[in-house]
């Protein structure tokens, strides 16, 4: 007979006590370095955007409640005039051009992504290299891919236009990044080919993860391999694409650097992130800067909020 | 032999050692240097401070930055606001004096029994409320560049008004284009929307007689027909004579285009001179420079005022041997250098005169018909505020050229604009 060790409830509440301990003193460098690097700083920022810092005087600011986000007053002939970011053109400018950028260029790249991932899932002769290849763009530091092609998209010595008028497409040279027309294109044009990879990549997984007996099972029924796609694949799929969107549109709604290098000063491109700079290093208006990156990160996390409820809803419908 | 076997002996000679060496290291420090880069200047920055390293023993080392102004100036003003003591001495442009004033060390005392060599208003640009913020290494103006090739070829004179710029652009492009040179423009400048456009810009509306964006006692005059005019003609330049894509280019770009042989007129700094004559350019002694035109029947052309100087930081850890450096740099016998080496426009009057000078950059005695005209930007009245004024001016100016609304409506606007802007005072 082996003997029995019974288990008290106290033992056991005694078990989970210990252990909700250590996972919290596990969890300790991990929150303290948030903390440190997340919290604090979105914290401070958000205090400045409370006061009249200037990056000259950084830490002499005065609070002056909401006025860096809108402030009015009357004039004597009656007349009440508004200030602040919330009725600043060049502002809203930014966020349409923002959401604007995000959503077309998270669309595209989902679908572009979604096509690569689909031949890869492929099987075929020297696959792991393509796969290997096609990361390439997205291994490029931005800066470098938007410098190269910014060179690339040159009106006069570019390889874009050059090969363009040799092909007879067009007639003239485009000046793509300083067109306010063609700028936007140029920006779309540069994120789509650098993160299409990443997409690709998000939805590969989510293809192989798909058991292979629902295709076979679909191929004995003799189902159109169109509507294999739309019934079994796309929905299969679709909580890892969900995934790879979301990353993805945070990641465009805070657009920087790709802007920043290839058509700085043009307001036909101009995001939040990129006003938000400029008002805070080269207009010395450090407080009015931080608004404006208060209210992109409350955009953010509104999305986000939206974004995840959504998705919620959507789930609990397919389970019915 | 026994002297040395002794550990305490050892260690005795050891601790001297190391403290002959740790002492010379106290007397030759690394000085660091921040500069943009245009061209071949690192290079030749190089060359310039080598007697200085020589005779201190200190060494410079060269952080070079992009070539934009505006960058360069996002990046300095981080760090002095930030305190970095890793910099120690700034290379600034001539509108910057009113902004960074409070960061930079005074260098009246120590400069002041070579300062009054140089031109005085460039020294009154860098003065903020009696202080000398920065010392003039450099000035700068523009010029006209012109292909004497192409217009001997269509028997046309060098332009003096604008408006004579642009038939004889438009002739010359026509014939080389119908002659096969497809690539061939009239006219290449500085559109992109920055600091660079402000300068062109303001070069088109004072030579109108359009006045100065802000005149000297804060006043602001953009918002006038002769303004609206000069930027109605400038307008008409893009994808005429201009290419479009000359609404994305700074000066490095513009020099691109010139330096191939693809223009028959640039504007552009001094620096494109040396560059263009030297032995794998394609317009090697084909060009010659002259003063900007003049416009709408003003008789005075006008050249906005650039130049770098240099600034000692407030946080550097080697004050003293920045400013010795700063002294030795901006010396008559370094700017003599930098003159024949970089045709970089000194700052000391004297050098103008200079017989070296003469025979080996004939193009800077001349320049100081271009000096005497430069118009400066509206930096000294608009105070710390002149970014966002140049910013929306240039704004205005890119709108009007790229053709989005009139320029008598964007002016108006930016009058408005730049009222509110003012509110009080500037």
């Amino acid at each position: 007979m082996t003997p029995t060790h019974v288990v008290s409830p106290s033992d056991k509440a005694e078990l989970q006590s210990q252990r909700k301990r250590a996972a919290l003193l596990f969890l300790v460098p991990m929150l303290a370095a948030l903390v440190l690097v997340a919290a604090y700083p979105l914290f401070r920022s958000i205090y400045f955007s409370f006061t009249d810092t200037s990056l000259t005087n950084l830490y002499g600011g005065q609070w002056v409640g909401f006025d860096n986000y809108l402030s009015w007053r009357t004039l004597p002939s009656g007349r009440t005039i508004y200030r602040g970011t919330l009725v600043d053109q060049a502002w809203w400018n930014a966020v349409w051009n923002t959401v604007r950028f995000a959503v077309v260029s998270v669309s595209l790249e989902a679908f572009f992504g979604m096509m690569v991932a689909l031949v890869l899932n492929a099987e075929f002769k020297g696959r792991g290299l393509v796969r290997a290849a096609i990361l390439i763009p997205w291994a490029i530091p931005t800066i470098v891919s938007a410098k190269m092609w910014s060179w690339m998209l040159n009106d006069q010595f570019g390889i874009v236009n050059d090969v363009l008028m040799k092909l007879g497409i067009i007639s003239q040279k485009i000046a793509w990044t300083a067109n306010v027309d063609t700028a936007m294109l140029a920006v779309l044009i540069v994120d789509i080919w650098k993160t299409t990879p990443f997409m690709a990549l998000l939805c590969l997984a989510g293809l192989q993860m798909i058991p292979k007996d629902v295709y076979e099972a679909s191929k004995i029924d003799g189902v159109h391999p169109v509507k294999v796609f739309f019934k079994i694949t796309l929905p299969l799929v679709k909580p890892a694409l969900m995934v790879a969107i979301i990353f993805r549109m945070l990641d465009a709604l805070r657009i920087f650097d790709l802007i920043y290098v290839l058509t700085p000063n043009s307001s036909s491109t101009k995001t939040m992130s990129i006003i938000s700079r400029e008002n805070m290093i080269e207009f010395d208006k450090f407080a009015y800067g931080s608004a404006q990156s208060t209210l992109l990160f409350t955009f953010i996390a509104l999305f986000v909020i939206l974004y995840i409820w959504l998705g919620r809803v959507d789930l609990s419908g397919d389970s019915k | 032999m026994t002297l040395l076997r002794s550990p305490i002996k050892q260690a005795i000679l050891l601790s001297l050692f190391t403290a002959a060496l740790s002492s010379t290291a106290a007397y030759a420090v690394e000085v660091n240097f921040v500069s943009g880069a245009v061209g071949k200047d690192i290079e030749l920055f190089k060359k310039l401070v080598k007697p200085w390293e020589a005779k201190t023993g200190n060494t410079v080392k060269v952080v070079p930055m992009p070539s934009s102004t505006n960058d360069q100036f996002a990046q300095y003003r981080l760090w002095l606001s930030a305190g970095n003591a890793d910099v120690d001495v700034y290379q600034t442009d001539v509108i910057w004096a009113p902004q960074l004033a409070d960061q930079f060390v005074d260098l009246t005392e120590a400069t002041k029994d070579v300062i009054k060599d140089h031109f005085p208003s460039i020294v009154e640009s860098q003065t903020v409320d009696g202080k000398l913020v920065a010392m003039p290494l450099f000035t700068d103006a523009p010029a006209l560049y012109y292909r004497k090739d192409l217009l001997e070829k269509y028997g046309a004179s060098v332009p003096k008004t604008w408006e004579e710029l642009t038939t004889t652009a438009k002739k010359v492009q026509e014939g080389e284009r119908a002659a096969g040179n497809k690539d061939l423009w009239g006219f290449v400048w500085q559109g992109n929307a920055y600091e660079g456009l402000t300068c062109n810009a303001l070069e088109w509306v004072k030579s109108f007689g359009g006045g100065q964006i802000v005149e000297a006692d804060g006043n602001i005059s953009i918002n006038n027909p002769k303004a609206a005019a000069a930027l109605d003609l400038a307008k008409s330049w893009v994808n005429t004579i201009s290419p479009p894509g000359v609404l994305s280019y700074g000066e490095e770009e513009a020099r691109g285009v010139w330096q191939t042989g693809n223009a028959v007129f640039m504007r552009n700094w001094p620096y494109a001179y040396g560059l263009g004559n030297e032995d794998d350019s394609k317009v090697k002694g084909k060009f010659d420079v002259t003063t900007l035109p003049t416009g709408g029947g003003h008789d005075k052309s006008a050249a906005t005022l650039g130049g770098w100087n240099l600034a000692v930081s407030k946080y550097g850890k080697n004050q003293k041997e920045a400013l010795d450096l700063v002294k030795f740099l901006a010396s008559k016998e370094t700017q003599k250098e930098n003159a024949l080496k970089g045709s970089k426009l000194p700052t000391i009057m004297s050098l103008y005169d200079d017989a070296d000078i003469k025979e080996k950059q004939p193009i800077i005695p001349r320049w100081k018909d271009v000096f005497l005209q430069a118009v400066p930007r509206p930096s000294a009245p608009t105070k710390v505020k002149y970014n966002e004024v140049s910013s929306k001016f240039w704004s205005a100016v890119h709108e009007t050229l790229s053709d989005e609304g009139t320029a008598d409506e964007n002016l108006e606007v930016l009058e408005a604009d730049l009222t509110e802007l003012k509110g009080k005072g500037w």
